[in-house]
């Protein structure tokens, strides 16, 4: 294995774990709508006992995402965690108010108040997925700060850029919210935020069964693919007309390259093929759902609309973040300083962790086995309101 | 170095607050996990052997339990790990090759363990066979130890590193050994201390609420039986926490000797040292180490310092201005004073200035590079060093690690004995029919050994300041560049929002409690 073909790897990793990522952002999905998908408050109930059952999968797969990027690529851990500071501190207040809400929102003596955790949920739900998709905007749109590693020994030298010790320095005080001035980062985390939206409800007319809810869910699911669609095919379009951030393998050096992203999917054909059968799958998935519902609010006969519309997801997530740092691609721009921009090269971990790495990363088709697993023994019987009122529940 | 002086000084106090009360509420949730993941699965392994309801309505109230912290651990657990990028962002450039990698390995192979299977715990009694949710309950209990074994290996690393070195050309440390990382016995003894000071947690919580029901006159079967099992834990872990302690305190002594000087307000050190009890030292303010000659009113036990950092009696045992100052180990090795390690250090960072100078010079042929790269790997085992500004700021605040290691330890015994007395009267009497004070005294002891256990990490983080690594990088070169007005608002966002959510957890628990086991 070569240090350039272990760089490749991780970023595939980590493109995969943040594409299950945004797949499993259906439990925010759902909760953004659990109010008008539940009804009443037994509905409510439902939906969130439904996505209460998954919301560790999410919540873990974000921290391994963390974990995974510190690991593989620890420049950008420290850049943009610790620059971004206020962005990367709202998504975390939002997962940790989601945290502990299903635990507490239905238990005797939980201070607050039911409404008031079920408020965390749907807090969470919108946040979450807004500024998380904001946060992967970045990776195209660019972001506001300098790298300068001489900092760290002299920051008089004339290498250094600023009178501070620290490498990674945000140059502005916004600290990370500035990025949310960028119209098209907004356009892109609304879009995650309504695809969230679809995902939560296909899977809860997949998991929940209830003829309510389903019909409630059915009606949303047009409103969140209209809006869904309008947003991404707006972005896609922005991202493949506008100009990207290319690095020189030899040299290292950052230059800007017009349709540098179209270019990357012509040139690795391979990703478009991925991004295509994603596209289709998701609005297949969708359709077929859509379609199959003889009127709003009637009971639609399929439910499985969340299979072919996930697996989608993850093929379109996946594609478009290997897009952003494959193909020789800053992957972390800098607005500020072209120069330090992060690329796959230049901001990730040495050979020995790198490599050191992929064998233990060989565990995860066991861990995702398992998960499977217990998965389908969990989910073998559709949830229902009975349910709810005599076995184990939120 | 006067760039040092750029950052913000309250902003690097706030960041060190905040990562504090992060990890303070977190050790408040994690220990009654491990503790009760023990519990409840020998519980349920009772009721899979046996079959009696009895044990599987006992196994389904703890984990009702489990379940309710359980939660908070998670939601505080992930403040924590972003933490060291959005607070300590040097820090994470610096040892990210290294460092990254446990916490990446505990994702993977914990977190989704841990996930996966609490659900299986909490919702699969009525979906899977009894088999597969015994097996997911103890495997929901070794998620979070695994989970505890790699963030530990992560700990420990920043206390002792190893298996590393400094890669000049891309400004880091870089990992060589994952093995040496892995498996180093700092890692292994903190993780066996950790881990087992856990199950006391655990173990005094389960007797706390048996105890209460025995006050009460109620659910006096499930009071029985859960003693019996939370007894013998509590005991088997007290005394193993002890032992564990004792081969932490030898390990500390080699590696971190200063911190072991704080422990024990050792202000000269010597051979044939011994264990301070108690002495009177301002608990405000850094005691004159250099003037005084030992803490005023010590009361000592004789020899027992040596012992327990050297195993012999009459070993030595280096204090504070010997550390300063300099000494010599009794293998004749020459231990450096603080101020030449300082001199050494900044030569460190000034030859890696001028190589990287040297190296970016077109007019450089290669030898100056060099000559600049001999002389740093030369001063590089000081390299930390250089970033100190007098020598009193390797000394870490002595009051707190002295006091807060003697309520550890102190309280640590107690436990040994009070889980020797509940069993007395498990196995000899009637606990049933125990005086009132034993009951009262269990519910006591919850707190106290909270405080315990919460001591152990001020002892292990407060005793190895200023560093954040080991005589490798200290706290205000490790910090993200912020404004110290936003951590001091994160600061109490996030106080606010833990003590409030803990005021909940706790009252949950206590209704829950109230209401017993549901049938």
């Amino acid at each position: 294995m070569t240090y350039e073909f272990l760089q490749q790897y991780w970023w595939f990793l980590v493109s995969l774990l943040g594409a299950l990522l945004v797949f499993l952002l259906f439990v925010q999905g759902a909760n953004s709508l659990v109010g008008s998908l539940g009804g009443d408050a037994e509905g409510r109930r439902l939906v969130i006992n439904s996505t209460g059952r998954k919301w560790e999968f999410t919540f873990t797969t974000l921290v391994t995402f963390g974990g995974a990027f510190f690991a593989s690529f620890p420049l950008f851990y420290s850049t943009s965690f610790g620059g971004a500071y206020w962005l990367w501190m709202i998504i975390l207040f939002s997962f940790v108010l989601q945290a502990v809400s299903y635990e507490f929102q239905n238990k005797l003596g939980n201070l607050l108040g039911a409404r008031t955790f079920q408020f965390f949920l749907v807090l969470n739900g919108i946040v979450g997925p807004v500024l998380l998709g904001g946060a992967v905007a970045t990776f195209f749109e660019g972001s506001n700060f300098i790298v300068a590693k001489e900092n760290l020994v002299d920051a008089n030298s004339q290498l250094s850029t600023v009178g501070s010790p620290v490498i990674s320095q945000w140059a502005n005080a916004s600290h990370g919210l500035d990025a949310l001035l960028n119209p098209w980062v907004l356009v892109f985390g609304f879009a995650v935020f309504f695809l969230a939206r679809i995902l939560g409800i296909l899977y809860i007319m997949n998991n929940v069964n209830d003829a309510d809810i389903r019909a409630r869910a059915s009606v949303r699911l047009m409103g969140s693919t209209i809006a869904f669609l309008v947003l991404f095919v707006s972005y896609l379009v922005h991202l493949l007309l506008k100009d990207g951030y290319a690095y020189d393998p030899v040299t290292g050096i950052i230059s800007m390259a017009p349709y540098k992203y179209l270019n990357n999917f012509l040139e690795m054909w391979y990703l478009l093929v991925l991004l295509l059968v994603g596209v289709v799958l998701v609005l297949y998935g969708i359709i077929k759902e859509i379609f199959s519902c003889p009127m709003p609010l009637a009971p639609c006969p399929s439910i499985g609309g969340i299979w072919p519309v996930g697996i989608g997801v993850v093929l379109t997530v996946l594609s478009l973040l290997l897009c952003a740092g494959w193909n020789n691609t800053a992957y972390y721009p800098s607005t500020a300083d072209l120069q330090s921009s992060l690329t796959i090269a230049n901001s990730c971990s040495s050979e020995f962790t790198l490599t050191t790495m992929f064998y233990v990363s060989l565990l995860i088709p066991f861990v995702l086995a398992y998960i499977v697993v217990a998965w389908r023994k969990i989910d073998g019987k559709k949830l229902d309101k009975e349910e709810i009122r005599t076995d184990e529940a939120y | 170095m006067e760039f040092l002086y750029n950052l913000d000084d309250s902003m690097i106090e706030w960041s060190r607050a905040q990562f504090a009360l992060t990890a303070i509420y977190h050790w408040l949730f994690v220990p009654l996990t491990l503790g009760l993941a023990v519990i409840m699965g020998i519980a349920e392994t009772c009721y899979y052997r046996t079959k009696k309801p009895f044990w599987k309505d006992v196994a389904k109230f703890w984990q009702k339990l489990f379940g309710v912290n359980f939660a908070m651990g998670v939601a505080t657990g992930i403040i924590l790990e972003f933490e060291f990028g959005t607070n300590w962002s040097n820090y994470s450039w610096f040892v990210g090759d290294i460092f990254g990698a446990p916490l990446a390995v505990e994702g993977i192979v914990a977190f989704f363990m841990e996930s996966t299977f609490v659900a299986v715990m909490f919702f699969g009694w009525k979906k899977v066979s009894a088999g597969f949710h015994l097996a997911a309950t103890w495997l929901t209990g070794l998620g979070a130890t695994i989970s505890a074994w790699w963030i530990l290996v992560a700990n420990a690393w920043m206390q002792c590193p190893v298996g590393c070195a400094f890669n000049p050309d891309t400004m880091r440390n870089e990992m060589v050994s994952f093995a040496e990382v892995a498996l180093s016995p700092f890692a292994i003894d903190k993780f066996c201390h950790t881990v087992i000071s856990a199950w006391i947690i655990g173990a005094v919580f389960v007797v706390a609420v048996c105890c209460w029901y025995l006050l009460k006159g109620r659910e006096q079967k499930l009071a029985v039986e859960s003693l019996k099992i939370a007894a013998i834990v509590g005991l088997v872990a007290s005394v193993g926490a002890a032992l564990t302690g004792h081969q932490s305190a030898a390990r500390v002594a080699e590696v971190q000797p200063m911190k072991l000087a704080a422990m024990e307000a050792l202000y000269n050190g010597g051979t044939d040292q011994s264990l301070t009890g108690i002495a009177l030292i301002n608990p405000f303010a850094q005691p004159d180490y250099e003037n005084e000659a030992e803490a005023p009113l010590k009361i000592a036990v004789p020899y027992a310092l040596s012992i327990l950092a050297t195993n012999d009696p009459h070993g030595y045992v280096a204090g504070i201005n010997d550390i300063l100052n300099g000494y010599t180990k009794p293998d004749g090795t020459v231990e450096l004073s603080v101020d030449e390690k300082i001199e050494r250090g900044k030569k460190a960072i000034a030859a890696l200035a001028a190589y990287r100078q040297a190296k970016f010079a077109s007019s450089d042929d290669g030898s100056t590079a060099a000559a600049q790269l001999q002389v740093l790997q030369e001063n590089m085992p000081y390299f930390g060093y250089g970033y100190i500004r007098d020598k009193s700021e390797v000394v870490p605040f002595v009051p707190i690690n002295f006091y807060a290691f003697r309520v550890m330890v102190g309280v640590g015994c107690l436990l040994i004995l009070f889980f020797m007395v509940v069993l007395f009267f498990l196995y000899k009497k009637d606990i049933t029919a125990a005086p009132k004070w034993l009951h009262w005294t269990a519910i006591v002891m919850v707190p106290l050994a909270y405080v315990a256990s919460e001591c152990g990490w001020l002892v292990a983080e407060f005793g190895r300041q200023p560093w954040t690594i080991q005589d490798m990088l200290p706290t205000w070169a490790s910090v993200s560049n912020l404004q110290s007005a936003s951590v001091i608002v994160t600061f109490f966002i996030f106080l606010v929002l833990f003590t409030t959510m803990l005021a909940v957890e706790i009252n949950i628990l206590l209704k829950q409690i109230k209401k017993g086991p549901e049938s």
